[in-house]
């Protein structure tokens, strides 16, 4: 199925969502991958509060290639979700519902997503150029240090992803492959 | 002696940079545009549309194909008879990525420490591989190197009772974890023999291989394709997401080994295969 989506994404959308879905996505989002997320999962074990608030949010594991001049923003493909598994519960209890990625995740992010309600959608890996084209709008929020890994918050419009994991807990490449 | 300044290594590997990360090869982009008529799934095919509009939007547009422009990856193969002047040739390569990758608006992607990790801010240094060769030319091979797809890389210490059906399963097992985390289709490339280090290299210098181009031994060429049949029906396809196209090619390059051994190094690249070479 395709479907026109708007974020942020109320849980009754969310639970709506069903594995292998076709979705294009408009709104506003965060950015963040590896360096961001150790930061924030840091600051959570701490207990201090974060820069960012996650309820309901969207979060795209991506670190952009710089913008030229006129653009929002250079290349901007998915970059390996995995990478975030060890932070992403911590996430989730905070409230984030989005993920947007590629490739397989752990089942404990699995399980923390299914009881949280969060769904994970994947971009298509190497598709940075065309991606591009879908973001109208990116500023850095903060983490501005670690360069093209800061957090940015993104405008996007009809931004194409495929539903990986629905909130059922229903896995896109478990059902696929042989 | 030939003199050669150095200067004129760090301008070709400055626009290599930025052309390869913006324009595949074309061994490259027609295998992914010929991919879609042996796609099988829907989904597949629609992957594969994309991709093939990413490649021209990149051209058109000079956005990179992908965000992630890779640590560079150089192969210099230097004749005996030139005299380097000028310089040191590693400055002078160094000196290439980062004004590449500065104009280019590519992406810095590179750790000064693996575990300090903070940026080094120009994507140097490069990993620089260099043989001397017979002659008076100056060849650079650039292959900057996504890292989706270099996690996904293996090296297994085969032994010499494992024989084929050992690679097959290797490389096969290889391809299979990496699943949708190396951005497939994939390119594999395969350092057989050897040992431990080398065979590592020539992985990594096989996916500098054509695709399309198979070994010229004949029992290699034949294990590629076999290898290939095999990745193709694991049903991984573009994305990850099913499909009949994993791989573009298998390229396997083999060198003498130790009677103990058959070291077997998989190195796995996405379907953004970069790789340029100039003789100067
Ligand atoms: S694996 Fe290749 S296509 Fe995928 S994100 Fe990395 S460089 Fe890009």
């Amino acid at each position: 199925m395709e479907r026109r989506i708007t974020i942020p994404m109320d849980r009754e959308t969310a639970a709506s969502l069903r594995t292998g879905d076709t979705v294009y996505i408009t709104g506003e989002m965060y950015v963040a991958r590896d360096a961001a997320h150790k930061r924030l999962y840091e600051l959570i074990c701490e207990g201090r509060p974060l820069p960012i608030d996650l309820e309901n949010e969207t979060v795209y594991y991506m670190g952009p290639s710089p913008a030229r001049e006129g653009r929002a923003i250079g290349s901007a493909g998915p970059t390996t979700s995995s990478r975030m598994d060890k932070y992403t519960p911590a996430l989730l209890e905070r409230g984030l519902s989005v993920m947007i990625g590629k490739g397989r995740r752990s089942e404990e992010v699995k399980r923390s997503a299914k009881e949280h309600g969060a769904v994970y959608l994947v971009a298509v890996g190497g598709a940075g150029a065309l991606l591009s084209e879908r973001i109208t709008g990116s500023q850095v929020v903060c983490y501005e240090d670690l360069g093209a890994e800061a957090i940015r918050r993104i405008k996007v419009k009809d931004f194409p992803c495929i539903v990986a994991l629905d909130s059922e807990g229903c896995d896109v490449y478990e059902s696929r492959e042989s | 002696m030939r003199e050669f300044d150095v200067s004129k290594i760090a301008g070709a590997v400055a626009e290599m940079c930025e052309r390869i990360n913006h324009e595949l090869s074309d061994d490259v982009s027609s295998a992914l545009r010929r991919a879609a008529e042996r796609e099988t799934s829907e989904t597949g095919r629609s992957v594969l549309s994309m991709l093939e509009e990413n490649l021209d939007v990149a051209k058109e547009k000079r956005i990179p194909i992908c965000q992630d422009t890779g640590m560079a990856v150089v192969f210099l193969e230097i004749g005996q008879e030139v005299s380097l002047v000028g310089g040191y040739v590693e400055d002078a390569v160094n000196e290439g990525v980062s004004r590449g990758y500065r104009d280019g608006y590519l992406r810095k992607s590179v750790v000064a420490d693996p575990l300090e990790r903070v940026n080094t801010g120009d994507n140097t240094p490069a990993v620089i591989h260099t043989r001397i060769v017979p002659g008076d030319r100056v060849k650079i091979t650039l292959a900057p190197k996504g890292f989706g797809s270099e996690n996904m890389s293996r090296l297994y210490m085969l032994k010499p009772s494992d024989g084929e059906e050992g690679v097959v399963r290797a490389v096969v097992e290889a391809v299979r974890a990496a699943g949708p985390n190396a951005c497939p289709p994939v390119v594999v490339g395969v350092g057989l023999g050897g040992d431990f280090e080398y065979s590592a290299l020539m992985a990594k210098r096989a996916l500098t291989r054509p695709v399309g181009e198979s070994s010229d031994k004949e029992h290699i060429a034949r294990l590629e394709k076999r290898i290939l049949d095999e990745v193709n029906s694991l049903g991984i396809g573009p994305a990850g997401l099913g499909g009949a196209v994993t791989a573009l090619a298998v390229n396997i390059e083999t060198f003498p080994t130790h009677i103990a051994g058959m070291p077997c190094a998989v190195n796995i690249c996405c379907h953004v295969d970069r790789h340029i070479s100039v003789t100067l």
